[in-house]
């Protein structure tokens, strides 16, 4: 599925704004209502998103359930104003699937988790928002042709190789590199701008 | 600290999706820990993760499987906000944070074992490496690594010291992210030891008999 990029923005932000309040009830109230909604938003989408990762049908609803289970224990340490909702679920998605994988070793996701970055320079004053991300991505994605956003989206969302991408596509790896690389050099130059003025 | 060395946006990618070795991961999390452009780039990816997520494909769930997660709702333990310290990792800036419950001690209690002259090695063998290696490397003052290439991915991340090849100076904090079409021969090029975290997800292809000879007795 193409990512919807010309999704207007307001809406997008509406959701998002939506699901980061059901989050903010569940933290504070334990509010079931609030779970059961993003359970029936997220569950079936979490559930894809592990059998597109190679999960079958039953393991793929058990990681689902547990990526619920996280998001009902955590919601605490779910802060609004550094990350989208949507963005935190898909971390703890992704970081289930992968202790999944490492079952056999008994790591632990909360022991154990490389892809949760430190955030040391988080009282700096240089960090850059959340609000700054989201806005600085969808201007990003905005430029990007529908290939670029595709191939994007095979290469690091469905952790394709190149050459499994060049594969499902049809197209020679050359073409399959070139247009992630013009993606990312995309999203380096918005960057580059803006952590420039900041630094 | 000016980082000028920084991951490659494959590695990036492949780091965000979690599809990368557990040996890579680490030195990938460890350079992130650092470098405020990857950081941000990462969020961005994350983001975008996030997106896909938000408005991606769904899969039909099983009857009552809603009603069978609420039930096992009131035996959870709630995470509180309060960060608790794990109290297993030294407190030690020696090392990036990631990497610090892999190497429980100080930098200069570190066991070094000889590999070749001017290089020393310390397994970090928690971890799975496939194929690959994945070790704190020291090379003494003009020292270099035998000139080699890559069947896969190199990682190299400059802890201490600093050191130059063909490609630039890497010093504390910059990354070498190098695939398969790269030879290069990297030399410790101050006055300190250069310290390096270094992941492989294949072995090195050394050229020459004395390096493979080398390779033969250190495992690299």
């Amino acid at each position: 599925m193409q990512l919807e990029v010309q999704m207007s923005q307001d809406h997008e932000a509406n959701t998002s704004q939506i699901f980061s309040e059901l989050l903010v009830k569940v933290a504070s109230g334990q509010d079931k209502a609030a779970f059961s909604k993003l359970f029936l938003h997220f569950a079936p989408r979490v559930k894809s998103y592990m059998m597109k990762l190679g999960s079958d049908e039953t393991m793929a609803e058990e990681l689902a359930q547990q990526v619920m289970l996280q998001i009902w224990r955590k919601a605490q340490l779910f802060d609004p104003k550094k990350a989208a909702a949507s963005t935190w679920i898909f971390r703890i998605a992704r970081n289930l699937r992968i202790d999944g994988l490492r079952r056999e070793k008994h790591f632990l996701v909360d022991d154990f988790d490389f892809t949760r970055v430190p955030d040391e320079k988080e009282n700096q004053e240089v960090t850059i928002g959340h609000d700054e991300t989201a806005a600085i991505v969808r201007e990003s994605l905005n430029e990007l042709s529908d290939d670029q956003a595709t191939a994007l989206r095979l290469s690091f969302y469905d952790g394709l190789s190149h050459a499994d991408i060049a594969d499902r596509l049809r197209l020679p790896l050359g073409t399959v590199k070139s247009r992630i690389r013009l993606a990312f050099s995309r999203l380096r130059a918005t960057l580059g701008t803006k952590v420039g003025e900041m630094i | 600290m000016t980082i000028k060395h920084h991951l490659s946006d494959t590695t990036l990618g492949a780091f965000t999706a979690g599809t990368l070795m557990e040996s890579i991961s680490l030195v990938v999390a460890s350079h992130l820990s650092l470098c405020r452009v990857c950081q941000a780039k990462h969020n961005q990816l994350e983001y975008i993760g996030g997106m896909h997520l938000l408005q991606g494909p769904t899969s039909t769930l099983s009857d009552g499987f809603l009603q069978k997660t609420l039930l096992r709702l009131g035996n959870q333990e709630i995470a509180s906000s309060q960060i608790h310290a794990n109290s297993n990792l030294h407190v030690n800036d020696t090392f990036p944070a990631p990497l610090r419950e892999f190497v429980p001690t100080e930098l200069k209690n570190i066991e070094w074992n000889s590999l070749a002259p001017g290089i020393k090695g310390h397994p970090l063998t928690e971890l799975n490496t496939g194929n690959g290696t994945l070790s704190l490397l020291k090379i003494s003052p003009g020292m270099s690594i035998p000139d080699h290439s890559h069947q896969g991915t190199e990682l190299t991340l400059v802890l201490k010291g600093s050191f130059s090849d063909k490609i630039g100076q890497f010093g504390v904090g910059d990354i070498a992210d190098l695939d398969d079409s790269t030879k290069h021969q990297p030399i410790a090029d101050t006055s300190e030891a250069c310290i390096c975290l270094i992941a492989t997800d294949a072995s090195l292809k050394f050229t020459g008999l004395m390096p493979r000879l080398v390779q033969y007795f250190t495992g690299l």
